[in-house]
C-alpha cells in the first residue's frame, strides 16, 4: 500500500463513490448495536467496585465455571478440528453414495435452533436415551491429559461435563468443515504427486506436504468453532446437568448472577468471558499468521 | 431476471425494510389493556384454570370493563421476580415465596414494602410443601429426610439460588435438621452438606428439574413441591411413581401481590385487585385444589381432592428461620449457608 | 517439505501419479465410516429425534399443536422480528462491504474484527447488554419509563437482540467475495456515465448476488432459531413476547414434549429449507460460492 499524497490521509484515493454514507452507515449501526451496549457492559462491571469485581473474579465458583466453559470448548473444537478434517477430505476426496447430502448436512448447526438441538440432544444422551442406554455399559476412566479434568467415565454423558462437550461438538463441527474444504479443493496435485514419485510413502506425503498446507485454515476453523462454543447457551443447559463446581458454565452463572439481582456480578463475570475470549482469539489469530508467513498464504 | 428489474426489486426491499424497522419500533411500544400476571414454575396449569373461570365472572359482572386477556409468564421464581425488576409491567406478581416479592419491592419501588399484610392469610391464597417423590416400589426405601444422606442415594433437586421451590426444599431439610440434631450446628451443616453432595443435576428451575427425574430417568428421589410431584402421577401415570410424606415438612406459602405502580400506569387496578381477589373466593379454592395445591378454605373444595392431601407435620418459616427477611441473606445469600456447604462431589 | 523431496532410506517404488493421490480402499473406506458415525452421531440423530418425537402423538396433535394461538402467535413474532432484523442486516452488511472491500483506508482490520465482534460473545451476553442499557434499572430506564416507552421485554428488545447476534453473518459473507471481485467493472461503469446508484444497482449487486443471498439464509436461520439472547430479554409473556424457540421451551416444560417437537420440526424444517437452498445454489453457482469463502 502506497500512501498517496492526498487530503485524505486515512484514505487511499478512489474513483468509487460512496465511501462516506457507506462507513457512515456501518459505523453508525456497529456502534449502536454492538460497541455502545459492551460498553454499557463494561461500565457496569467497573461500577462494581474493585474489591467486589477481585471478589466475584476470583470466586471459586466463577473459576470453576470459566474453566469449564474454556476447556469444554477447547476440547469440543479440538475433536471438531479431527474429525472436522477428516470430514472434509472424507467430502473433497472421496465419491460415494450420498455424499450431497452428507455435505449439506454439515450445516445442520448452523440452521437448527440451539434450544431444539439441546433438547433432543439431551433426549437422545441421558440414560434413558438412545445412545446414552448404549453407553451406560461402557464405564471406563477418561483422564484429559495436562489437565485436572478427570472424569471417571460412569456411562453417563447427558448431565456431566461430557454432555457440554457433546452440544459444543454439535455447535462447532461445521465452522472446522467449512474453513479446510474449499483449501482442500484447491489444493495443486503436482505437488502431492511429485513428492509420491519421488518415494514419499502416503502417509508421509499427507503429513508433510497436504497438512502444512492445510493447517492455516484448520487453525482458523479451530478458532471460530472455539469461540463459539465458549459462549454457547442455548444447546447446553439442557444437557449439562448446571451442578455448580462440576457441570456450571459460564454464561448460565451469567444467568444465575442475573437471576440474584447481581448486576454488576454477572457484567463482572461477563466481561472476565468477553477478555479471556478476545485474547485468546487474538493468540489464534497471531499463531495463524505466523503460520501463513511460514507456508505461504492459502 | 433481467439487470433493471432486479435492481428496481432490491430497492424496493431496502425501502421496505427501513420501513418495517421503523414501524416495528412504534409497535414495540405500543400496549393493550389486559392483565399480565407474573408467575413461577409450576402454577401453569393452575393460572390456566384459574384466569378462565375470573374471565367468565368479571366479564359477565362488568361488561364495561371487559378484561381481554390474562397474560402469563412463567419461569424460575427468582428469574421472574428480575424481569419485574427490569421492567417488565405486571399488574400482579405470584410468586413462590416472599422473599422474591420482597425483592420486587426493594429494588423497582413499586409496590410498598409491607405488601404482604394487604390481602388474607400473608397474601397467601393457598399453600403447598415439600415432599419426596420416588419411583415405584421405592426401591432405595426411602422413608424420611435421614434417608437422603445414604450413600449411594441420588436426590434430584433445583437450584435454590434460582429456584423458589429449591429454597423451600433446602430450609425443610434444614428444620429437619435442626430438630434432629437438636440444633448442634456442627451437625446440621454436615447433614446439609452430605445432601448436597448427593445432588447429580441442579436444574435452574422445579419444571426442568421433574423432567430430568421423571422423563430422564436421573435420580433415586426428587424433592417436590407436593402439587408438582401429584402432577407428575397424573402426567406419568400412578405405575412408575410413589409420592413419600417425610414427618416434618415446611409450610409453604407462595403469596400474590399487587404491583402498583404497573397497574396505576395501565390503570388496570380495578381488575387486578379483583383477580387476586378472586383467588380467595369459593369458587377458587376448589379450582386449587383440584390443581394440588392446599387451599386456605378446605370446606369450599371438593371434599374427594382434599383427601389427597396427606397429614404432615409442617413447620412454618416464620417459627424456624424468623422470616424470609432473614432467611434468604442467611442461607442463600452470597457466602450464605448454601454456598459454604455446596461441595460437589468429583 | 524439504525432506519430503528427497527419497528417504526406506524408500518404497515409485507409484504412479494416479495412485498418488489417493489412499488404499481400506483407509477409504475406514474414513468415511468415521465420518458417517461422527455425522449421525452428533448431526443427524438431534434432527431425527426432533421428527420422530413430533410425530409421537399422530398428525391430529402435531396440527393441534402448531394452530393453537399461542403457537401462532410465537410463530407470526418470530416472523416479525426476522422480518426487521434481516433487511437490517442486509443494509448494514452491504454498506460495510462496500466500504471494506472497495476502499483503502486506516483502521480497516480493526473495523472487520468490530463487524465480527458478536460472533464471539456468548449469546447470553448479547442479551444482557440490552437490559442494562434499557431495562428499568438500567442506564436509558428511568427515562424510557418516564416517556412509557418499552424495549426489553416487547419487540424492540428482542429485534434489537436478535440484530446483535446476527450482525456480522452478511457482512461476513460479501466481504470476502467483493474483495475477490476488485472493483474494474464499477470504475468501468462510472467512466461510461453511469450514476453512482445506478452502478451500485446495475453492476455490484449483481455480481455478488448469490453470496449475498447465502449470507442472508444463514442470517435469518439464526435469526429466526436464536434463543440465548431473547431469552434474557423476552419476558416470556405467552402469546405476546414469545418466540417461537421460547415457546419450545415452555411447552417442553408443560409435559407437552411432542407439541414441543411439533413447533421445533417447524424450525428443523426451516433449517432443512435453508440447507436445501443454499446446496442447490452451491450446485448451480458454485464458483461465484466458492469465491466467497467461509462463514
Amino acid at each position: 500500500m502506497t500512501a498517496a499524497t492526498t487530503t485524505f490521509r486515512w484514505r487511499e484515493p478512489s474513483i468509487l463513490p460512496g465511501f462516506g454514507l457507506a462507513l457512515g452507515i456501518t459505523v453508525t449501526a456497529l456502534s449502536l448495536i454492538v460497541l455502545i451496549p459492551l460498553a454499557a457492559l463494561f461500565l457496569k462491571a467497573a461500577s462494581a467496585g474493585p474489591a467486589d469485581i477481585w471478589a466475584v473474579a476470583t470466586s471459586p465458583r466463577t473459576l470453576a465455571a470459566l474453566k469449564l466453559s474454556f476447556t469444554a470448548a477447547l476440547f469440543a473444537a479440538l475433536v471438531n478440528a479431527v474429525f472436522g478434517l477428516i470430514l472434509a477430505w472424507v467430502l473433497v476426496r472421496y465419491e460415494f453414495p450420498g455424499r450431497r447430502l452428507i455435505d449439506a448436512a454439515v450445516d445442520l448447526p448452523f440452521a437448527l435452533p440451539t434450544a431444539v438441538a439441546g433438547i433432543s440432544l439431551a433426549a437422545i444422551y441421558a440414560p434413558n436415551g438412545w445412545v446414552g442406554s448404549l453407553l451406560a455399559p461402557l464405564a471406563f476412566k477418561l483422564t484429559i491429559p495436562f489437565t485436572d479434568l478427570s472424569f471417571g467415565f460412569d456411562g453417563k454423558v447427558a448431565y456431566t461435563p461430557l454432555g457440554v462437550m457433546v452440544a459444543l461438538i454439535f455447535i462447532g463441527l461445521p465452522f472446522v468443515v467449512r474453513t479446510v474444504q474449499p483449501v482442500l479443493e484447491e489444493l495443486q496435485s503436482d505437488v502431492e504427486e511429485a513428492a509420491a514419485l519421488l518415494g514419499a510413502s502416503r502417509f508421509r506425503t499427507i503429513f508433510r506436504v497436504i497438512l502444512p498446507q492445510v493447517l492455516p485454515a484448520l487453525m482458523t476453523g479451530f478458532v471460530l468453532a472455539f469461540a463459539r462454543a465458549v459462549g454457547e447457551y442455548g444447546s447446553v443447559i439442557f444437557i449439562a446437568g448446571n451442578v455448580p463446581m462440576l457441570s456450571e458454565i459460564a454464561p448460565l452463572l451469567i444467568v444465575i448472577r442475573l437471576e440474584q439481582f447481581d448486576y454488576a456480578g454477572a457484567a463482572v463475570v461477563a466481561t472476565m468471558m468477553l477478555l479471556i475470549s478476545f485474547a485468546l482469539i487474538l493468540a489464534g489469530n497471531l499463531i495463524q499468521a505466523r503460520a501463513r508467513r511460514r507456508f505461504g498464504d492459502v | 431476471m433481467t439487470r433493471p428489474a432486479y435492481s428496481r426489486l432490491l430497492r424496493a426491499g431496502l425501502v421496505l425494510g427501513a420501513f418495517s424497522l421503523c414501524f416495528g419500533v412504534v409497535a414495540g411500544a405500543r400496549a393493550q389493556t389486559e392483565l399480565l400476571n407474573v408467575s413461577y414454575d409450576p402454577t401453569r396449569e393452575l393460572y390456566r384454570d384459574i384466569n378462565a373461570a375470573f374471565l367468565a365472572e368479571w366479564n359477565a359482572k362488568h361488561p364495561d370493563k371487559k378484561i381481554a386477556t390474562i397474560r402469563q409468564s412463567h419461569g424460575g421464581s427468582g428469574a421472574q421476580a428480575r424481569t419485574v425488576i427490569d421492567g417488565l409491567n405486571a399488574d400482579v406478581v405470584t410468586l413462590a415465596l416472599a422473599g422474591d416479592i420482597d425483592a420486587v419491592a426493594e429494588r423497582s419501588k413499586k409496590l410498598p414494602l409491607d405488601w404482604q399484610k394487604r390481602l388474607p392469610h400473608n397474601s397467601s391464597p393457598y399453600t403447598s410443601t415439600i415432599v419426596f417423590l420416588v419411583r415405584k416400589g421405592n426401591p432405595k426405601a426411602i422413608k424420611d429426610w435421614g434417608d437422603l444422606v445414604k450413600p449411594g442415594v441420588q436426590i434430584i433437586t433445583p437450584n435454590p439460588k434460582t429456584s423458589g421451590g429449591a429454597r423451600w426444599n433446602y430450609l425443610a431439610a434444614w428444620a429437619y435438621a435442626e430438630k434432629a440434631f437438636n440444633k448442634d450446628d456442627a451437625k446440621i451443616r454436615d447433614y446439609i452438606g452430605k445432601l448436597l453432595a448427593n445432588v447429580p443435576v441442579l436444574d435452574t428451575g422445579a419444571r426442568g428439574a421433574t423432567t430430568t427425574f421423571t422423563q430422564r430417568g436421573i435420580g433415586d428421589v426428587f424433592l417436590s413441591w407436593e402439587n408438582e410431584a401429584f402432577l407428575a402421577l397424573k402426567e406419568f401415570g400412578t405405575d412408575k411413581f410413589d409420592i413419600v410424606v417425610p414427618s416434618p415438612s415446611i409450610l409453604a406459602e407462595p403469596p400474590v401481590a399487587l404491583v402498583d405502580g404497573n397497574v396505576d400506569a395501565k390503570k388496570t387496578r380495578e381488575q387486578a385487585q379483583a383477580y387476586l381477589e378472586f383467588l380467595y373466593t369459593p369458587k377458587a379454592q376448589a379450582i386449587i385444589a383440584r390443581n394440588f395445591y392446599r387451599p386456605r378454605n378446605p370446606e369450599a373444595a371438593d371434599a374427594k381432592d382434599i383427601a389427597n392431601f396427606p397429614k404432615v407435620e409442617l413447620v412454618t418459616i416464620d417459627d424456624v428461620f424468623g422470616g424470609w427477611k432473614k432467611a434468604q441473606p442467611t442461607h442463600f445469600g452470597d457466602g450464605g449457608t448454601f454456598d459454604q456447604l455446596y461441595k460437589p462431589a468429583r | 517439505m524439504s525432506d519430503a523431496t528427497l527419497p528417504s532410506a526406506a524408500a518404497t517404488p515409485p507409484r504412479s501419479a494416479s495412485r498418488a493421490r489417493s489412499e488404499s480402499p481400506v483407509v477409504q473406506v475406514a474414513l468415511i465410516a468415521i465420518s458417517l458415525a461422527f455425522l449421525l452421531l452428533f448431526l443427524l440423530l438431534p434432527l431425527v429425534t426432533v421428527f420422530v418425537e413430533a410425530a409421537a402423538k399422530g398428525w391430529e396433535a402435531y396440527r393441534a399443536a402448531i394452530t393453537e394461538p399461542d403457537a401462532l402467535a410465537a410463530i407470526r413474532l418470530t416472523l416479525l422480528v426476522a422480518a426487521i432484523a434481516v433487511p437490517f442486516n442486509i443494509i448494514v452488511g452491504i454498506a460495510a462491504a462496500w466500504a471494506i472491500a472497495k476502499f483503502e483506508f486506516r483502521g480497516k482490520d480493526l473495523l472487520i474484527s468490530l463487524i465480527d465482534l458478536p460472533f464471539s460473545v456468548s449469546p447470553v451476553i448479547s442479551g444482557l447488554v440490552f437490559v442494562l442499557l434499557f431495562g428499568a434499572q438500567g442506564y436509558f430506564g428511568p427515562w424510557l419509563q418516564a416517556n412509557d416507552l418499552k424495549i426489553v421485554f416487547a419487540l424492540p428488545g428482542l429485534i434489537l437482540a436478535t440484530v446483535f447476534v446476527t450482525f456480522p453473518f452478511v457482512a461476513r459473507e460479501l466481504i470476502p467475495h467483493m474483495q475477490s471481485l476488485g472493483s474494474a467493472d464499477e470504475e468501468a461503469a462510472l467512466t461510461l456515465g453511469a450514476s453512482p446508484w445506478r452502478v451500485f444497482f446495475a453492476v455490484t449487486l449483481p455480481n455478488v448476488k448469490w453470496s449475498l443471498f447465502y449470507g442472508v439464509l444463514l442470517c435469518n436461520a439464526r435469526a429466526m432459531g436464536e434463543f440465548g439472547a431473547v431469552a434474557v430479554v423476552s419476558g416470556k409473556i405467552r402469546g405476546l413476547t414469545n418466540t417461537m424457540p421460547l415457546h419450545i421451551e415452555i411447552l417442553y416444560n408443560e409435559y407437552m414434549g411432542a407439541a414441543a417437537f411439533a413447533v421445533a420440526s417447524l424450525l428443523a424444517g426451516l433449517a432443512l429449507v435453508t440447507l436445501v437452498l443454499k446446496t442447490l445454489l452451491e450446485w448451480r453457482y458454485g464458483d461465484a460460492i466458492a469465491a466467497s469463502g467461509r462463514h
